[in-house]
């Protein structure tokens, strides 16, 4: 079968990006030809600033080497610009007689600088600041030359200016408007930046109006003169007055053109065999002129490319940061504020720090940063996720850390400020370094790229959130973070958790190969990532109807043990409420004693944990664990855990509840209860709280007039106090509110997702509106809850008792035949 | 050529799952794919040891219940970045039994 033609007009970074999608979804599909009106295979533009500064080379910046376009099957046409598209044969035409066929065309021109109306733009010495050309010709000119000046105040002009004046040049900018970089930052901000530029021995001029650049007596531009009359030395002039979108080559073609390439959702053109995608394009009236939106851009025509057809684009909330090293300076969303807005301000201009949070009914809705951009992307996920801000309003300012007991990078929360050396990751051993060592050296952009490349943040996930810091101050305005509530199940899909819990709730889909077939899964089989997610949606959407699938679960959930190390397992009864007696004690010590258990330790949990079992020995270990009427502790599973105690009234001198009985009374309501996570409860029967509830996923607390609930405490990975969702006067309630909250969980939690995480999502007035004030849907919330649990049996005691079940725990002894 | 020896019946081995022959050379791990095929790699991740027969296999590839590593079951490669190798055994499917050959 031919390939079917696709062309590609423009070697940047959005065209590349959406080639590197499409060759990832159909690698056979095309043969591509790309053409590229620079001499250079695609390079990262947005570090031209620190080349620029000295801080980087060009070898450094390049995206995608020759060898990329030759290994991928590319004819790739440098230096050649198109003439004009033969849109009726299909066809593109280059200068020398080049045609190329096309079955679909690709534009991807980007833009061009915008030179003002001037008079002497055409002088030697007058120059935008857009390629490597230009930055070369900047770097060749400040080795002989003294006087630079910079028309534009915005970021470009100012990366600009910074760059020129490291080389050794007299700099001044000149901006029209009354502060710097008005589309990025508030007044206050830009002041700041300003001080601290004159400090590094820029100089400014603003409102200033150019009206002509002045030739000298060797024929180069000489001074600048302004509306005013002021007149100032200047041997190079940069121009950096914006960029306009390049539509020559689409308007000559007749296509449909306003202020960009027009195109839809899915970057189509009025001509449906030609998509855009880039700084060249208007979509939905917007041009974007940020690396962020074009990313996205390229993802989705990559999608259409591939003949997907499942992907859309709604356009992009960006954010900026500067790369004058030195300068933290971030800005993200609507900062400027207006009518309906609240600004919270935190303004030290001795200490150099602005920070301005622009909130609109409870939610963020933009951010600037200057001299402390630490919790940008953290302010700037909460913009794009429209995430409800009302439960930590009180804190939003003081970022991240106030609320984070995040571990294992010795409590560094400041990626900027750690050493290259200091460790990030403390799972898997990846230091701050390697990290920008490979996010320079594969040109990597998502969080995702780094944890595929360097493993950080792969195992437990906590550093997170400074990979993301290392990253946006690595790679500046091209960081994406990703929508976490978008953010697809794993590789096999473009669906996200809500969107594929919502199929299987609308279709009412009762196997993992019918939700794989209805949504179009990209894997045979999934992985080891979606597959544990399908399933767990499946038997919570539908218990009773939906079978589980032991092959899709995680081996500890598949043979009842936690896996070690050195592949034996643990064995953990249940002990309920942590109540045990002599016989059980007895039992277990038999236990030990017969099958030699190395380690007999105390869990956390209360309860004992019989380490370094063969797996072989698990069901002889449970029979006769059973005899003694243990079951199954579920140490091992997304499920619930333990309810822990503290004495309570029972005994306890100060008890005001009885913590024991109560503890106990939820531990078997909820036995076999599987969840998006683990689950961990925990009563106390006063406030003086010996069982820290407030860690706990629920947290029961006995006063003397009932009990205090919590819910979407911590105490693992993300230390997280438990908050307060209602008081309740008797144990039923207890149960009955409980398992309600529960329920919800496990009914909209995604899979992975704490009870803290879910709470962070959804907020709790969600959850309290449906477990605290709707007295009809807590009731139907905890009978599906009961429904779901009805008929559980042991499954320590169906595999002592069902042959089928035992061959799990089967080895086969080779019959091999003596030599 | 070393003797076949057989392994269990093919039906003994549930689809995306697996079981372990102990064998003079140390445990096997014995896969069945979602298309019926078979494969047979020696029981210990390249990364730190841990049972591949326990692992979540989906397409041709198994993932170590440890610490996540990706390998395939065909040439038990370990999928990049991570670089590392399990030893792989001849298997087949013959009158309804799993067959495999030590070598």
């Amino acid at each position: 079968m031919n390939k079917q033609k696709l062309v590609v007009v423009g070697n940047g970074m959005a065209g590349m990006r959406a080639v590197e999608e499409l060759l990832k979804l159909a690698p056979e599909l095309y043969d591509i030809t790309v053409f590229g009106a620079e001499p250079h295979p695609n390079y990262n533009r947005i570090l031209l600033s620190p080349v620029l500064a000295g801080e980087m080379t060009i070898n450094d910046i390049i995206l995608n080497p020759l060898d990329w376009y030759n290994d991928n099957g590319i004819s790739l046409h440098l230096g050649k610009t198109i003439e004009r598209i033969d849109r009726t044969r299909r066809k593109v035409i280059a200068g020398e007689g080049l045609e190329i066929e096309y079955d679909r065309l690709l534009l991807a021109t980007g833009s061009t600088p915008f030179m003002p109306p001037i008079p002497g733009t055409d002088l030697p010495g007058v120059i935008s600041y857009r390629d490597i050309r230009d930055t070369d010709e900047m770097i060749a000119t400040a080795r002989r030359y003294r006087n630079a000046v910079v028309i534009g105040g915005g970021l470009l002009g100012l990366e600009a200016a910074n760059g020129l004046r490291q080389r050794g040049m007299e700099v001044t900018v000149v901006h029209l408007m009354p502060w710097l970089m008005e589309r990025q930052l508030d007044k206050a901000a830009a002041d700041m930046l300003k001080v601290s530029l004159e400090a590094r021995g820029l100089k400014f001029l603003l409102e200033k109006q150019t009206e002509a650049m002045i030739r000298g007596e060797s024929g180069r531009v000489a001074a600048l003169r302004f509306k005013d009359g002021l007149e100032i030395p200047a041997d190079l002039v940069v121009v950096a007055a914006g960029i306009r979108p390049n539509t020559a080559l689409a308007e000559s073609s007749r296509l449909h053109c306003n202020r960009g390439i027009v195109v839809n959702d899915t970057m189509q053109t009025y001509d449906p065999r030609i998509y855009a995608v880039g700084e060249c394009v208007a979509h939905r009236g917007i041009n974007y002129g940020l690396v962020a939106p074009l990313f996205e851009q390229a993802k989705v025509c990559a999608n259409h490319l591939a003949n997907f057809g499942i992907s859309r684009y709604t356009g992009t909330v960006t954010s900026t940061k500067l790369k004058v090293t030195g300068i933290d300076l971030f800005s993200a969303g609507n900062f400027i504020g207006g009518e309906g807005t609240d600004e919270i301000v935190l303004h030290d201009p001795s200490g150099g720090v602005y920070k301005k949070l622009v909130v609109r009914n409870d939610t963020l809705i933009g951010a600037v940063l200057y001299g402390d951009t630490a919790d940008g992307a953290w302010y700037f996920k909460m913009v794009k996720d429209e995430q409800n801000i009302r439960e930590i309003r009180d804190h939003l300012m003081f970022g991240q850390n106030s609320s984070v007991g995040d571990l294992g990078h010795a409590g560094n929360a400041h990626a900027a400020t750690m050493a290259d050396d200091a460790e990030v990751c403390g799972c898997n051993g990846v230091c701050k370094g390697d990290i920008v060592k490979a996010i320079k050296t594969h040109g990597l952009f998502t969080v995702e790229d780094v944890r595929k490349t360097t493993k950080a943040s792969s195992s437990c996930g906590s550093c997170t959130g400074l990979v993301e810091q290392i990253l946006a101050s690595t790679i500046g305005g091209a960081y994406t973070p990703a929508q976490s509530n978008n953010k697809p199940v794993c590789g096999c899909t473009e669906h996200s958790h809500g969107s594929v819990r919502e199929a299987i709730r609308t279709q009412h889909l009762l196997t993992i190969p019918a939700v794989m077939k209805a949504l179009d899964w990209k894997t045979p089989n999934g992985c080891a990532s979606c597959r544990p997610a399908l399933n767990y949606y499946l038997i919570s959407s539908w218990p009773g109807e939906a079978r589980d699938d032991p092959q899709s679960r995680f081996i500890n959930e598949r043979a009842h043990a936690n896996i070690q190390k050195d592949g034996t397992y643990s064995v953990i009864p249940r002990m309920w409420g942590g109540l045990t007696t002599p016989s059980e004690l007895r039992a277990i010590a038999d236990v030990a004693d017969k099958f030699q258990v190395p380690t007999v330790k105390m869990t956390g949990g209360a309860r004992i944990d019989l380490l370094g079992i063969k797996k072989d020995d698990l069901p002889r270990v449970w029979a006769d664990l059973g005899a003694a009427g243990m079951v199954s502790g579920h140490a091992y599973g997304k499920s619930i855990r333990t309810v822990k105690t503290c004495v309570g009234a029972e005994h306890c001198r100060f008890g005001t509840q009885r913590s024991m009985a109560m503890g106990v009374k939820l531990e078997r309501m909820l036995f076999g209860m599987w969840s998006p996570h683990k689950v961990k409860l925990a009563v106390s029967g006063c406030p003086r709280n010996c069982a820290e509830a407030g860690i706990k996923d629920i947290g029961v607390i006995g006063v003397d007039s009932g009990y205090e609930l919590y819910v979407a405490g911590n105490g693992g990975i993300k230390t997280e106090v438990a908050q307060f969702l209602c008081k309740v006067k008797s144990d039923e309630e207890v149960m009955e509110y409980s398992a309600a909250f529960l329920q919800i969980y496990r009914e909209e939690g995604y899979y992975l997702e704490r009870t803290c995480h879910y709470i962070a999502r959804v907020g709790l007035d969600h959850v309290k509106a449906a477990v605290v004030d709707d007295a009809a849907r807590r009731k139907s919330l905890h009978e599906r809850l009961l429904f779901a649990l009805q008929d559980y049996e042991d499954p320590w005691q169906q595999a002592v008792q069902q042959p089928a079940l035992r061959r799990e725990y089967e080895v086969i002894k080779l019959q091999e035949v003596p030599a | 050529m070393s003797e076949w020896i057989r392994v269990c019946l093919f039906s003994d081995i549930a689809p995306l799952g697996s079981r372990i022959a102990a064998s003079s050379q140390g445990d096997i791990a014995i896969f069945r794919s979602a298309d019926d095929q078979v494969f047979a790699l020696r029981d210990k991740c390249p990364h730190r040891g841990g049972p591949l027969s326990q692992g979540i296999v989906h397409g041709d590839t198994v993932t170590c219940p440890l610490h996540g590593w990706k390998l395939g079951l065909k040439d038990g490669q370990a999928v990049a970045p991570d670089k590392g190798c399990a030893r792989r055994f001849a298997v087949k499917i013959e009158a309804e039994a799993v067959w495999l050959q030590l070598t």
